[in-house]
């Protein structure tokens, strides 16, 4: 021990203790969001919606949780009223797209292979893959996932979170990083409610709560058409909601906060 | 497995941080993981060194700095600790908080060798 301070440095072990500061070595300080690069070009994404008036959801889930169907259902209810487009990223079933064609809207399918998520940099291709004139309303169906789409921004504006009746109503709580970022959680297949007796709508509800997501709750089921007024209405209040901001040169990010964005505020 | 898309982003941003500084390899790199960021640290882990291989950091030590999650209680104005999924007020138990840490994903520093290790 050193007699003059009492350290554990000698003049025999001093070089090891200097050794992260050694010549030729250096540290740098970075503090940059790790997926800098993505939200880059999701922000870009964001500017192509906002330059058309589009407003962009993102739709996601489990898989199985009826994802394509309702969005069958909403566009059957609103292609009349608004020019709809889809993004189709789910693997779950390759008929996706024809499923909504069928309808009679633009869809357009993203081959991701094994992918387990999409990204802005796959959006961003599909978009100019597509014919976005007069388009309204993008819905991109995501991958059928509660864990990988979370953490990637693609752009868009809202983000829509399906839960079936089918599945726990404790999901919230097993997904907080999905479910924290929901700008509307939709309990789907509420008809079958009446036949399941471990699912409480208002047990989701308050595991929601607990994300402190301040999200609306909207319960329907699309093949009983049970509830999708609501719902619709609140599309319809989202578009209208995109187009005040648009007017006013705003947009809008997804109630997701990410750290880049605290950052760019911080030093804006 | 989303982390190697994370891991991949990881190795490109040490990749331009040892270009810019002229640097010839990453010795240590460290991130912070909040545990609300949506990554689990050991898959990060675990991918970095199929994303590092053959790259000028593919032997440097990736390090995790501790988040804790922390929300800020916008009716009595107070910030508590939180659980992951219980985001409530540690002190008046309202719901209505805003996360002030706890959701980072940064690439925090790098430590770099910026001269050849043969030189004495
Ligand atoms: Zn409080």
């Amino acid at each position: 021990m050193c007699d003059t301070c009492g350290c554990n440095l000698t003049p025999g072990n001093k070089h090891l203790a200097f050794k992260p500061v050694a010549k030729g070595a250096t540290a740098v300080s970075v503090l940059k969001g790790l997926l800098a690069k993505n939200d880059d070009q999701a922000a870009h994404n964001r500017e192509h919606f906002d330059r058309r008036g589009i407003l962009a959801i993102n739709l996601m889930s489990s898989p199985g949780s009826g994802k394509t169907a309702l969005l069958e259902a909403t566009l059957v209810a609103l292609k009349d009223e608004f020019t709809c487009a889809v993004i189709e990223g789910d693997l779950e079933t390759e008929n996706d797209a024809l499923r909504i064609r069928a309808v009679g809207v633009t869809a357009h399918q993203i081959v991701t292979g094994t992918a387990c998520h999409l990204d802005a940099h796959l959006v961003h291709d599909a978009l100019h893959q597509m014919n976005l004139d007069g388009v309204e309303l993008l819905f991109i169906e995501n991958v059928g996932n509660l864990v990988c789409p979370a953490s990637f921004d693609l752009g868009q504006h809202l983000n829509v979170t399906l839960l079936s009746v089918t599945e726990g109503d404790d999901k919230p709580a097993k997904y907080p990083v999905m479910f924290r970022a929901a700008d509307a959680m939709l309990l789907t297949k509420t008809d079958l409610l009446a036949v399941l007796d471990d699912f409480d709508p208002d047990k989701a509800e308050t595991h929601l709560r607990n994300l402190a997501n301040p999200a609306p709750v909207l319960r329907l089921s699309a093949r009983k058409n049970l509830g999708m007024n609501a719902w619709l209405a609140w599309l319809r209040e989202q578009l209208a909601a995109q187009r005040a901001r648009v007017a006013i040169g705003q947009s809008r990010r997804p109630a997701i906060q990410s750290d880049g964005e605290k950052l760019h505020s911080a030093s804006a | 497995m989303h982390e190697l898309a994370v891991a991949q982003a990881l190795v490109e941003q040490v990749e331009a941080v040892i270009h810019q500084n002229h640097a010839q390899r990453a010795t240590l790199i460290r991130v912070r993981i909040g545990p609300l960021a949506g990554v689990v640290p050991d898959l990060l882990a675990t991918a970095f060194p199929l994303a590092a291989a053959g790259s000028r950091m593919e032997h440097a030590k990736l390090e995790f700095a501790h988040a804790p999650i922390r929300v800020c209680c916008q009716t009595c104005g107070l910030d508590t600790e939180a659980a992951m999924n219980r985001l409530l007020c540690g002190a008046c138990g309202d719901w209505h908080t805003r996360i002030i840490s706890g959701d980072e994903l940064l690439l925090e520093s790098v430590e770099l060798e910026t001269a050849p290790s043969l030189t004495p």
